[in-house]
């Protein structure tokens, strides 16, 4: 068996030298600043090139190179793959995938489109979006919405293998992307909101064989945790606990769905991913944790079994989705000794920095000064709420109860952000992150759950942080740099609307990401200073990536509004009546951007 | 049984099934008339009230839950649209009580290449279908802004005859 060949080898990162051919490509290839090999840039999802051809001193004079427009209009989320000569774009539903030659502007090579049932669109929880595909072994990968999981030649675009990862008439989607680790590809489940009971699963990227599929809540046997062996802050969690913090059956429409970004770790061969909020959204038709929702997950890469976990939102009362990337970056947190870390920015309103071998909290702070549902994590470890947000009785729907609007609650559903992912750079040890800035109302009453039909039990209002915090702003969005070691913001850019779109940081000193005005932006890593913005032809919600191609660098983002934010943002979000801050009548988006697909490519010219 | 077509008959929508061609224009939304804390207007459609206090009928109320539960998903909060999905407020100044019904109940598919999106057929879905009035007069009330963005403040007491059709309606099977 070839997994025993490679669990065997040393882990040293740079020194793997085992026979899987596919998995020695990839770790050459992300580390290969000239490429974009991955959804998440690197295997650590630090989203950091070391690309500087483009810096501080001349960003100013970036210009688009070339653009190319998908041909479908819904919200584009993700970002390209670049390997080699070779541009892989997708598109939202219909999950089209172009490859583009870079040696001739982008012109198509080749372009691959499935046939899927329409009817899987509406049960897809806000828009029809994708998030990109994964790159191995001569393959591109692609999830398509109604769970397909397909390999194609990366060549050819020729169908080589596929496998059906789950069933759209329950409501289960898929709209993240897949990632291929060493010699498998994993993909998660979307439909949270249709009471799916969420799951990862690795597929041998050679054939697509099943390898192995953890859930996220059930007996050990479905979750692949070790009642002894698997920790929970420290201490193992005991039998069963996927269903021990359930009443009667209702894990088996728990949620806990895995739609965001994975992280590995190749010394530990540890997976790393977080799981989404319990269904449904009226916390008190399901008494107790609900574990492992909202959960933070270590598993074993070969095996799928649970290393550790770490459940951030225990009975969920407000949709805090616990599926943002998990950041692997290693860090001095103090005395000089640099930890193995991962950093994750919770929908919550929390940046967490644990020990990434052990899964012990270091740190646990607000990203956004508005969060208020809790006043801190508790990190005693000596108290019996160690490691629980100490929630405020006032911000409890589960409390206020049912029929009752909970008012003023920060974050909104949508998080103090949501999947766009932030990144790590080594250059000045800190995190740029796109964060949300919004409150709301959530008002939790009973549903019943008819498989495939909508799971949700909660009417909510959404509207910028600042009606709660009372200072005159209207912003919902900022752009933020984060010290993850002291868990403080460094400095904090307002943006009119939610940050949606995913940052990539450079060693030219620059943090790139978009705005859903249209706007891409480059600011200095340093102080947070606007150095460039050029407006794209719709809104941006995909991920900003660079690359290097015949001597020269570029910068390439999808615009194409819509997701969750074209949906919540487009008419805005102020009262009627309210005048809010300076700009008086807050603007809705639908006054700045409409949809439409498009990449644009930047360049310094010639 | 399933909740479907019957099911939404019973619960005393009428429904035109298929295309309507030479719909009649939905009337004037003021109520004229008004039973069990129900509203009605001069067509004898379900419609809003509100008080010049602003004060709600419970159905408006009920409708803007329901709404921002079921529909605001895809249609965007306050009925105001969305990059996927139409305004409703403005949709129901076209469509009259017995086509928005047909929609609801019967979905509907925009199969425009590279634009594709559906609109679901509720007819199963207890959670939008024992509400189809209360939807239909929020969003009446929206149309005409006599209700503004948000949850309406004030509202009237919830009449029994609300509680007794919503418990016969969600618990029908
Ligand atoms: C999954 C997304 C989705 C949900 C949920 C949804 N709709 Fe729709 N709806 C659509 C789309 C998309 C269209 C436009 C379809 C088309 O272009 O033919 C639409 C169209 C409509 C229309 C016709 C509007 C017009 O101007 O043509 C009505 C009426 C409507 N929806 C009512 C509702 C109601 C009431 C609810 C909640 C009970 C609801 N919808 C929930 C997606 C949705």
């Amino acid at each position: 068996m070839h997994k025993l060949l490679l669990s065997t080898s040393v882990g040293a990162f740079a020194l793997l030298s085992f026979g899987a051919a596919n998995a020695d490509e990839l770790v050459t290839l992300q580390k290969d600043p000239k490429q974009w090999a991955l959804p998440t840039g690197d295997y650590a999802n630090t989203r950091y090139s070391s690309l500087k051809q483009i810096n501080t001193e001349n960003v100013g004079k970036l210009a688009p190179a070339w653009t190319f427009s998908t041909g479908v209009l819904r919200g584009h989320e993700g970002a390209p793959l670049v390997v080699g000569d070779v541009m892989y774009l997708h598109t939202p539903f219909p999950n089209i995938v172009y490859a583009l030659d870079l040696n001739d502007s982008g012109k198509i090579l080749w372009k691959y489109e499935p046939k899927q049932d329409p009817s899987v669109v509406p049960v897809m929880c806000c828009d029809t979006v994708n998030r990109g595909l994964a790159y191995g072994d001569g393959k591109i990968f692609l999830a398509q919405a109604d769970t397909t999981l397909v390999a194609l030649d990366a060549k050819t675009g020729k169908l080589v293998w596929s496998v059906k990862n789950g069933d759209p008439s329950k409501g289960q989607t898929s709209t993240a992307a897949p990632h291929v680790f060493k010699d498998k590809v994993f993909v998660g489940i979307a439909g949270g909101e249709f009471g799916v009971r969420g799951h990862i699963t690795a597929y041998d990227v050679k054939d697509g064989k099943e390898v192995w599929r953890g859930y996220s809540m059930g007996p050990d046997a479905d979750t692949l945790i070790d009642p002894d062996k698997t920790t929970h802050l420290g201490k193992p969690v005991g039998k069963d606990s996927g269903i021990s913090t359930w009443e009667g059956e209702q894990w088996k429409t728990g949620g806990g769905t895995t739609w965001g970004w994975y992280s590995y770790d190749p010394e530990l061969n540890l997976i790393y991913y977080g799981s989404g909020n319990p269904s449904t959204w009226n916390p008190k038709q399901r008494p107790g944790d609900n574990r492992w929702s909202m959960t933070i997950w270590a598993r074993d890469l070969d095996t799928g079994k649970v290393k550790w976990l770490y459940q951030m939102t225990p009975h969920d009362e407000w949709d805090y989705d616990g599926i943002n990337e998990m950041i692997l970056a290693d860090q001095d947190m103090g005395a000089g000794v640099k930890r193995k870390t991962l950093v994750h920015f919770d929908r919550n309103g929390f940046a967490y920095t644990l020990d990434r071998v052990t899964g012990e909290l270091l740190v646990a702070e607000k990203y956004d000064p508005a969060v208020n549902w809790a006043t801190k994590v508790d990190m005693d470890k000596n108290s019996p709420t160690y490691g629980r947000p100490q929630v405020v009785a006032k911000y409890s729907t589960d409390k206020n109860g049912e029929d009752t609007n909970t008012q003023g609650v920060c974050p909104a559903a949508l998080g103090s952000k949501d999947e766009q992912p932030a990144s790590f750079n080594p250059d000045t040890g800190l995190f740029y992150v796109p964060t949300n800035h919004v409150c709301m109302d959530y008002e939790p009453f009973r549903v019943s759950y008819t498989a495939g039909q909508p799971y949700v039990g909660a009417t909510l209002e959404m509207f910028p942080a600042g009606r709660v915090l009372g200072d005159k702003t209207d912003n919902t969005g900022n752009f933020i740099a984060w010290d993850a070691r002291a868990g403080k913001i460094v400095w904090s850019d307002k943006e009119q609307f939610s940050v949606w779109s995913g940052t990539v940081t450079t060693a030219g000193g620059l943090a790139f990401y978009g705005t859903l005005e249209g706007y891409l932006k480059a600011v200095d890593l340093k102080t947070g200073k606007e150095l460039y913005k050029f407006k794209t032809p719709s809104g941006i919600i995909g991920n900003v990536i660079t690359y290097e191609h015949a001597g020269k660098q570029y910068v390439a983002v999808l615009s194409g509004v819509g997701g969750w934010a074209g949906i919540g943002l487009a008419a805005g979000l102020s009262k009627s009546n309210e005048g809010l801050g300076a700009v008086g009548n807050y603007a809705s988006l639908s006054n700045y951007t409409a949809l439409g697909g498009v990449l644009t490519v930047f360049a310094l010219p010639n | 049984m399933r909740l479907s077509l019957t099911g939404a008959l019973a619960l005393g929508v009428i429904v035109s099934v298929g295309a309507v061609a030479h719909a009649e224009a939905p009337g004037d939304p003021k109520a004229v008339k008004s039973v069990d804390g129900k509203y009605f207007d001069a067509k004898g459609d379900p419609t809003y009230n509100v008080q010049p206090d602003g004060t709600v009928d419970f159905y408006t109320f009920s409708g803007y839950r329901r709404y921002h539960s079921e529909c605001h998903v895809c249609h965007g909060p306050n009925a105001e649209g969305s990059t996927y999905a139409p305004a409703l407020k403005d949709s129901v100044k076209r469509f009259n009580y017995q086509e928005f019904a047909g929609i609801v109940i019967g979905g509907r598919e925009n199969k425009t290449a590279g634009n594709e999106s559906v609109m679901p057929s509720f007819a199963e879905n207890k959670n939008a279908m024992c509400y189809l009035d209360d939807i239909y007069i929020y969003l009446r009330a929206r149309s005409t802004d006599a209700i503004g963005r948000g949850r309406p403040e004030k509202k009237e007491e919830k009449p029994a005859a609300f509680s007794e059709a919503e418990a016969k309606c969600m618990s029908a099977k």
